[in-house]
């Protein structure tokens, strides 16, 4: 069995941090991570490796040349091989574009029996790609997966997380899921895979070794434009009440009443 | 009318249903799609799929669907998304939509994207504020990133339709007006076979024990890691029922067993706005603050005078909420 795990460099957005002046997001300093939910995909793709030891696991990204290293920890939590999508032509994606290229990477790939990836990207935060490549490959997906039951010879049977609990879906394989993280809790790195991790040849794909018209990659062949962006304005300070607190809950419960609130 | 794009014209709405009810971020969707509608100068449409719908369609009448395009069959009878996907997909081509909105819940979320692909047009993720932009008609959809962080608005200004999923909680619902009429559209000839459909839903399993509805809840007290254990919602019970309310928590509670995710309010939690959302041992982590802002009236009770939820409370109280809370119940009594 060949598992595929699409895997996105992303900053870490808890640690962004917002300049009070500029209204800007300042990424200096911020640590560039494996994006949270593609960890939990690349867990799923190594649990079924661990049941089934003749199963490949390859990591598949498209990113700028840095993201070699998050590919590298993958490799050390256990994957097998690395693929990184990457060429000038590709930035400034939107979500048809970018699935648009890691579809066709796929593709260059060849025969894989099931791929995976991330439910949401923290940075982005769309949830768009996962099931826009799947359309693209013509595989069926199941978005949202919260647990793997069974992995049949020609189907999957998994739980799909709903708002208000789950629902338990076979999918006919080859087949794309997207992991949540209540999935699984990931692996570490093993030290003994570290090394070798970086000794790995991370093979690199531009446009044209995935056969893809430049004009169908980046920001050119994306719908979508951002407009405008900027941070989001703090509503404005309220009153902080004072005196005992017999006193505060006497004066918010009046503002209560004041407003038909009781 | 958009002289670039000719043949696409009108607003349609996803109307997504589970159980044969149609979901509340439909309501929402139909009040925005309507606004929407009103200022391009066109017609508003819902698109509902199912079997035995009964009288679902009467209702998005009744909230304000000028037409609504049905189609019921059992293969539709619970969402698939290769069957959702390839009828609407299908029905988009065929009537050309201008813009197409659809709940970002864990169902629209699955549709959207397919239905983008399909049609080779954009998709923009989780919008909270959508507006016509009065040169050209097209739409302004404005969207968190980067764990709210950042707001971005995004346009899609080349392909059509353009698409939108629509946050749920955030939209103002539609106006009801019982026996409003509209169009009934019959998708009879958008084909679907069964062989199409390569998911099988085996069995839906709901939560048991309360369902929480936090978006439509007028009065939200909502508890923390300040709680410090399982037995605080408790107290907090007290006080949401006294207000006629319902309790919530932050992602903190919520990892650390002390309730259910349902309740959980955020950015991967629910968004709310309610007239009143207290706020009990919470820090107002980013993250949090994104699903609660809108609220008309926040009180935050917290031990800490530097905790960021005050930024956004429009009354802070510095205190122990085990203090703080059983005062308030007594002034209540
Ligand atoms: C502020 C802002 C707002 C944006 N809003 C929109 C929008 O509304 N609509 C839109 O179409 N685009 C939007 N974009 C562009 C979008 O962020 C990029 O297209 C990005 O490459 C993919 O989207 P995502 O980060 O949301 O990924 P998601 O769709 O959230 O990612 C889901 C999963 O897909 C896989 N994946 C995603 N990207 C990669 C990758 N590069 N390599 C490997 N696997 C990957 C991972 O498994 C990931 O977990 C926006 C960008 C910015 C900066
Ligand atoms: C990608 C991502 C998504 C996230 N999504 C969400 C989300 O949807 N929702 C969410 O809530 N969080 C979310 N978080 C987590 C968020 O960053 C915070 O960690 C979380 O909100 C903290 O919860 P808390 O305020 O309850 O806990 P803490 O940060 O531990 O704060 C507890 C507060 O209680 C106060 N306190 C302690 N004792 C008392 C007392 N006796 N009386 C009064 N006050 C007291 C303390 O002063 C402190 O301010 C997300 C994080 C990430 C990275």
């Amino acid at each position: 069995m060949r598992i595929l795990v699409c895997v996105k460099q992303v900053p870490d957005t808890s640690e962004v941090k917002i300049d009070p002046v500029k209204h800007t997001l300042i990424r200096e300093g911020v640590p560039s991570i494996l994006n949270p939910d593609d960890a939990n995909a690349l867990e799923a793709a190594l649990q079924i490796k661990d049941k089934n030891p003749d199963t490949i696991v390859d990591v598949i990204s498209m990113g700028p040349p840095q993201a070699k290293l998050m590919l590298r920890e993958c490799l050390a939590m256990g994957a097998d091989n690395a693929f990184l999508l990457s060429d000038r032509a590709f930035g400034g994606a939107d979500t048809i574009s970018t699935s648009r290229t890691i579809a066709y990477g796929i593709k260059k790939l060849g025969n894989v029996d099931i791929v995976f990836a991330g439910r949401q990207a923290i940075d982005g935060d769309t949830a768009q790609v996962g099931p826009q490549i799947a359309f693209r490959l013509e595989l069926p997906v199941v978005t949202y997966v919260q647990n793997i039951r069974e992995v049949k010879e020609n189907s999957i049977i998994v739980e799909r997380q709903l708002e208000d609990g789950f629902e338990v879906v076979e999918v006919q394989k080859p087949c794309l899921l997207t992991a949540v993280k209540e999935l699984n809790e990931p692996r570490f790195m093993s030290i003994g895979r570290i090394v070798g991790a970086f000794d790995t040849e991370i093979t690199v794909y531009n446009h044209e070794d995935i056969d893809l018209d430049q004009e169908l990659c980046g920001l050119k062949a994306s719908p979508t434009k951002v407009y405008r962006s900027f941070t989001p304005e703090p509503k404005g300070k309220g009153e902080m009440l004072t005196g005992t607190i017999n006193d505060m809950a006497h004066t918010v419960v009046e503002k209560l009443k004041e407003e038909h609130l009781v | 009318m958009n002289k670039k794009f000719p043949d696409y014209n009108g607003v349609w709405v996803f109307a997504e249903q589970r159980d044969n009810k149609l979901m509340g971020v439909v309501y929402e969707l139909l009040g925005e799609g309507r606004k929407l509608a009103d200022e391009i100068g066109c017609e508003l449409s819902a698109i509902l799929l199912g079997e035995n719908l009964g009288t679902l369609a009467d209702e998005l009448f009744e909230y304000g669907a000028d037409n609504v395009y049905i189609k019921e069959s059992p293969l539709l009878k619970t969402y698939t998304t290769d069957a959702y996907s390839k009828v609407i997909g299908r029905a988009i081509e065929k009537y050309k939509p201008e813009i197409v909105l659809i709940g970002a819940t864990h169902i629209g979320r699955d549709l959207g994207p397919c239905l983008s692909v399909e049609a080779e047009t954009g998709l923009t993720a989780d919008c909270t504020k959508l507006e016509i932009d009065h040169e050209d008609k097209k739409i302004l959809q404005t969207r968190p990133a980067f764990g709210g962080n950042l707001m971005a608005t995004i346009i899609c200004p080349d392909t059509r339709p353009q698409m939108s999923t629509v946050r749920p909680g955030v939209m103002d619902k539609a106006v009801y007006k019982k026996g409003r009429k509209g169009k009934l559209v019959v998708l009879d000839d958008v084909e679907l076979k069964s062989e199409e459909i390569r998911t099988k839903v085996i069995d839906v399993c709901k939560k048991i024990g309360e369902t929480v509805s936090l978006t439509d809840a007028e009065v939200i007290v909502s508890g923390g890691k300040g709680l410090g254990n399982k037995e605080g919602f408790k107290l907090l019970k007290q006080l949401a029922d006294k207000l006629n309310g319902t309790i919530a928590a932050s992602r903190a509670a919520v990892d650390s067993g002390w309730i259910d995710h349902s309740y959980q309010v955020g950015q991967t939690g629910t968004t709310v706005k309610p007239k009143l959302y207290i706020a009990c041992g919470i820090f107002g982590a980013i993250q949090h603050i994104a699903g609660c802002k809108e609220s008309d009236m926040i009180i935050a009770i917290n031990t800490n005078e530097n905790a960021p939820i005050f930024e956004i409370a429009t009354y802070g109280i510095v205190g122990d909420l085990y203090k703080v809370i059983p005062a308030m119940l007594e002034e209540l009594n």
